[in-house]
């Protein structure tokens, strides 16, 4: 049936009411409705639809139109949705700063310092380009940036005295705010230039958590301090610590630059006048009056030092030695007793610094550490999801993130690949990193723990799982509940990469004795 | 120099994830997240926009005469006349129409049902039949209103014997010609063509057009600018909404319609007529436009756009740079509203030359004046607000004389760049009326759409072509 109701001097705009229409045409149990003011035009499609009726013929253009077919008893229905349409009002969305250009946002900020860029490498090395011509600072995060964009872009910046971190740039930290991956360090007196993410991140949080802090942390990205663009930003960031007030120590970290590379920014640092720490993972700096890092952690450690004014009095610190801490060798004896099965190590990591650093430790004692990217191209893996002997991968390359996301941000294949290890019967221990800080998964522990879990359970063998977090206590993450997650789940847990990598090569010696 | 490092904090511009804008803010950190978008094209237009550096021409010198062109125009009602007498070129078997040119196999339902309108209309052909015959057989001659200095609304068909409105651009002496408004529903320009169409059109023919032309000669001159203007701050963008501008309109001529020499029935039926048809205005609106940008066609050089038109089946424009050139791609369906009774499938791709209102500077780039219609946008005066603002991106003006009371009478954006189309990635938007994509249906609904966007690069591909 149809019904007809008619609002006299109600007046609403044609569009309102086609709306209105759409909300009453939606209501389960009408077949055909028309909202909408008594104009000729409405009336013939009431005519046509053969909804006419007296009421709305009488019906004038000032007066609203409510006409449904139905069902008996449908109008109520019909009247509340209406009138709770016609209502109007909504209640305004909270607006966020969203701009549609690099132009448009310089129109709502424009006295902005730095761009940060994470879209497609192929369009950012122009947008760093615009924000150079503009005059900003830039932290490009993309990768896959043309090595001529970069060259260009750099030379500009430099000219213009602006710096550009990056591509593939992960971590920077400037006047504290952390940018990016980036760890919630203290504020200190270390400055940092690093042309490797993780190692920087690893290294500022050390600091922080020993109770230092950073002054700022420039980031390079890796290509940085090759041979091709030569250090440009690597070098450039040496002279902007130096001349930085608020930077007592400079700290260097990168896997091996161009030797004229290491020459420049050796002189540099000595130029400046300022203390530093040196560390080329891997990587030889013979300078007698240079302090060189032999982990990151020993890095950390000196640079610390050395903010404090006290003197390096030995070639390799470890953490537990600074902040007080457990008996590791009985550690190492409790694990060899509960270890029920296996004598190779595995490790799973979303850091590739942090691999890096893993693999160069292993390898002194293992010899071949087996890797999508060894140190010797002897131990190339094959195959990059089959391990063999000892292992150490890098989920965090290209050739396991291609359409995915970052094993720091998305856990899926370090889960399945650490079930994977565990239950091959030639493993005994499996080692991997715990990244926190902005940018990376909110939780990481909980996806670890939940995979250990699972292993153990499905394996029913005790195996030795260690872990290294990476992270301060003020990361948004919570530092403590991570490592209390991880520890519930059987995990031992280490504050840095390297005592975490020597607890493991212990326990792999023990193994073997 | 190096000085950055002396700043207690940072404010940081995010372009890319937006998960490290989130991370910023929650720090307290100052920053602005940009909703980034590839180039129109991809990587192509990365080589054109680089290429388009090292043209021997200065872009930005031949933009900045053309919008100077744009801004200066004066567009103004001065009479009017029968399309065979003022629209050049117009001849007995020509028939004009909207959007790039087409041919008649190619046509959608309403251009071939308003031609079929058109030659019955003429007392060529006496039905449908007659009329499609007369096309096949040859005689029949098409071509776009731009190519005669003119715009046409939807299907735009306007024939030999139809009066037209003549709007002269007084700053620089160029005139531009539309027809008038038939009002909604079966009207010739959604390409009906039954009996009450045509007895429309000759009524508007023998009364409607006798007794405006005197009354314009009584009133004279009118300055259409000054009713735009006026009307972007009553609520109408002149495009979908034309409400205030025929009220305005209306009080102009009114007292001249009273005087002129016609009997009071007619004179009635006149003012009847313009009082009921809320869309009298458009047919006045677009050819001011066209008019505005008319001059500025052919300015060396200039990559702003100086048509966006439609025919049903292809998207055109032109650019100023690239005088008599299209640039063309499939016409898109239109987002929208529908009329009780009908459904999408109903729908004909866009069509239709009002898009010169856009180009021009009002329109769907002036929807945050007109907040009555902000639900084509898709619901709310904040997003009509956010859609003008988005325009001003692409655009390389904000106009001194149209201004939007919501912006605290900021100007409309005006000029469309293509190289910031195409380097920004974002597409001019576009409010219109759908059409039904039967001939001799009508009007469907309204809603907004976008050109394609290929339309552009191949633009913008031809001037590098041309200026290197």
């Amino acid at each position: 049936m149809v019904h007809t109701v008619v609002r006299k001097n109600a007046y609403y705009d044609s569009v309102t009411l086609m709306l209105a229409t759409d909300e009453v045409k939606a209501i389960d149990g009408v077949e055909e409705a028309l909202v909408g003011m008594a104009t000729d035009t409405n009336k013939e499609f009431l005519k046509d639809l053969g909804m006419m009726s007296k009421e709305a013929e009488e019906a004038g253009p000032n007066d609203l139109l409510i006409v449904v077919k139905g069902r008996e008893g449908i109008l109520d229905e019909v009247l509340k949705v209406v009138d709770n349409f016609l209502k109007g009002g909504e209640e305004e969305k909270k607006k966020e700063e969203v701009a549609s250009s690099l132009d448009s946002a310089l129109e709502m900020m424009p006295d902005a310092d730095l761009v940060l860029i994470s879209i497609a490498g192929e369009y950012a090395g122009k947008e760093a380009m615009k924000a150079v011509d503009k005059g900003l600072h830039v932290m490009l995060f993309s990768d896959n940036v043309a090595l001529e964009e970069e060259i260009e872009v750099k030379k500009k910046a430099i000219e213009k005295g602006l710096l550009v971190m990056g591509p593939d740039c992960g971590t920077a930290i400037i006047n504290g705010v952390p940018l990016a991956f980036a760890n919630v360090v203290r504020r200190g007196k270390v400055g940092i230039v690093a042309a490797s993410g993780t190692g920087s991140q690893e290294v500022s949080s050390i600091v922080s958590n020993l109770g230092e802090g950073i002054s700022q942390l420039i980031g390079t990205g890796g290509r940085d301090v090759k041979k091709d663009v030569g250090g440009l930003m690597f070098l450039e960031g040496i002279k902007w610590l130096s001349e930085d007030d608020g930077t007592e120590v400079i700290v260097l970290i990168s896997k091996p630059p161009a030797p004229e590379v290491v020459e420049k920014a050796v002189k540099l640092v000595k130029e400046s006048g300022k203390k530093a720490v040196v560390h080329f993972i891997n990587g030889e700096v013979k300078d007698e009056d240079l302090v060189v890092g032999k982990t990151l952690e020993d890095t950390a450690i000196k640079a610390v030092l050395l903010a404090q004014g006290k003197e390096i009095e030995k070639d390799e610190y470890s953490y537990y030695e600074i902040a007080g801490g457990r008996d590791l060798e009985s550690m190492v004896k409790e694990q060899l007793e509960k270890i029920e099965e296996g004598k190779y190590i595995r490790g799973l990591y979303s850091g590739g610094t942090l691999a890096d650093e893993a693999m160069v430790l292993f390898s002194k004692e293992m010899g071949c550490v087996w890797s999508p990217s060894p140190i010797d191209e002897k131990c190339k893996l094959e195959n990059i999801n089959e391990s063999r002997e000892n292992t150490v991968v890098d989920m965090g390359e290209d050739e396991f993130t291609k359409g995915r996301p970052h094993p720091m941000i998305d856990f899926t294949m370090r889960k399945e690949r650490l079930i994977k290890e565990y239950m091959d019967p030639e493993v005994a221990i499996i080692i991997l990193d715990v990244v926190l800080g902005y940018g990376s998964h909110m939780d990481p522990a909980s996806e670890i723990a939940e995979a250990v879990n699972e292993a153990r359970k499905k394996y029913g063998k005790y195996k030795l799982v260690v872990a290294n977090i990476l992270g301060t206590k003020d990361d948004p993450q919570g530092y403590d509940k991570q490592w209390k997650t991880l520890e519930d789940a059987g995990v031992v847990v280490f504050p840095s990469n390297a005592t975490a990598v020597k607890f493991a090569l212990e326990v792999w010696k023990g193994l073997r004795s | 120099m190096r000085d950055l490092f002396k700043k207690k904090t940072i404010k940081v511009i995010n372009i890319g994830l937006k998960g490290f804008y989130e991370d910023l803010k929650s720090q307290g950190v100052e920053a602005v997240h940009v909703d980034w978008k590839p180039p129109l094209g991809g990587k192509k237009s990365l080589e054109l926009l680089e290429a388009l550096k090292n043209v021997k021409v200065d872009v930005e010198e031949a933009n900045k005469k053309v919008i100077e062109i744009m801004l200066s125009a004066q567009p103004t009602l001065v009479g009017m006349a029968q399309a065979k007498d003022v629209v050049p070129g117009m001849k007995k078997n020509l028939i004009l129409h909207a959007g790039p040119p087409i041919e008649w196999e190619r046509m959608s339902g309403p251009l071939r049902g308003a031609v079929i309108g058109g030659l019955i209309y003429e007392g060529m052909a006496k039905n449908e039949e007659e009329a499609i015959e007369l096309v096949k057989s040859g005689e029949i001659e098409f071509d776009p209103w731009h190519h005669h200095d003119g715009v046409g609304p939807m299907a735009g068909v306007a024939t030999y014997s139809m009066p037209v409105f003549i709007i002269e651009n007084k700053t620089y002496g160029v005139r531009a010609y539309c027809t008038m408004n038939e009002g909604l529903g079966k009207v010739l320009r959604y390409g009906a063509y039954s009996q009450e169409v045509i007895d429309r059109l000759k009524w508007m023919e023998e009364v409607l057009y006798p007794v405006l032309k005197e009354a314009i000669e009584i009133k004279g001159e009118i300055n259409l600018k000054n009713i735009i203007a006026q009307a972007l701050q009553m609520g109408d963008e002149c495009h979908n909404r034309n409400r205030a501008a025929t009220s305005l309109f209306f009080r102009e001529i009114a007292p001249a319609i009273i005087e002129t020499s016609f009997s009071n029935k007619d004179k009635k039926r006149v003012l009847e007529f313009i009082h009921s048809n809320d869309h009298f205005f458009l047919n006045l609106s677009m050819p001011a436009m066209k008019s505005t940008v008319l001059p500025a066609e052919g300015t060396e050089g200039s990559t702003i756009v100086t048509v966006m038109a439609r025919n049903g089946t292809d998207f055109g424009i032109r650019i100023a740079g690239l005088p008599g050139e299209w640039f063309v791609g499939p016409a898109q369906m239109v987002e929208g509203l529908l009329f009780p009774g009908f459904t999408p499938e109903d729908a004909n791709p866009d069509i239709g030359d009002s898009t010169i209102t856009e180009t021009g500077g009002i329109g769907g780039f002036a929807m945050a004046a007109a907040p009555a219609i902000v639900k084509f946008v898709g619901g709310s005066v904040d997003e009509a607000i956010e859609t003008t603002k988005k325009m001003y991106e692409i655009t390389d003006a904000e106009n001194d004389t149209y201004k939007i009371p919501f912006l605290n009478f900021r100007g409309t954006p005006t000029g469309i760049n293509i190289v910031k189309v195409v380097e920004k990635g974002i597409l001019p938007r576009i409010n219109t009326g759908i059409a039904h994509k039967e001939p001799g249906v009508g009007q469907v609904g309204a809603g907004l759409t976008y050109p394609p966007m290929n339309i552009f690069v191949d633009a913008l591909e031809r001037f590098v072509e041309k200026y290197s």
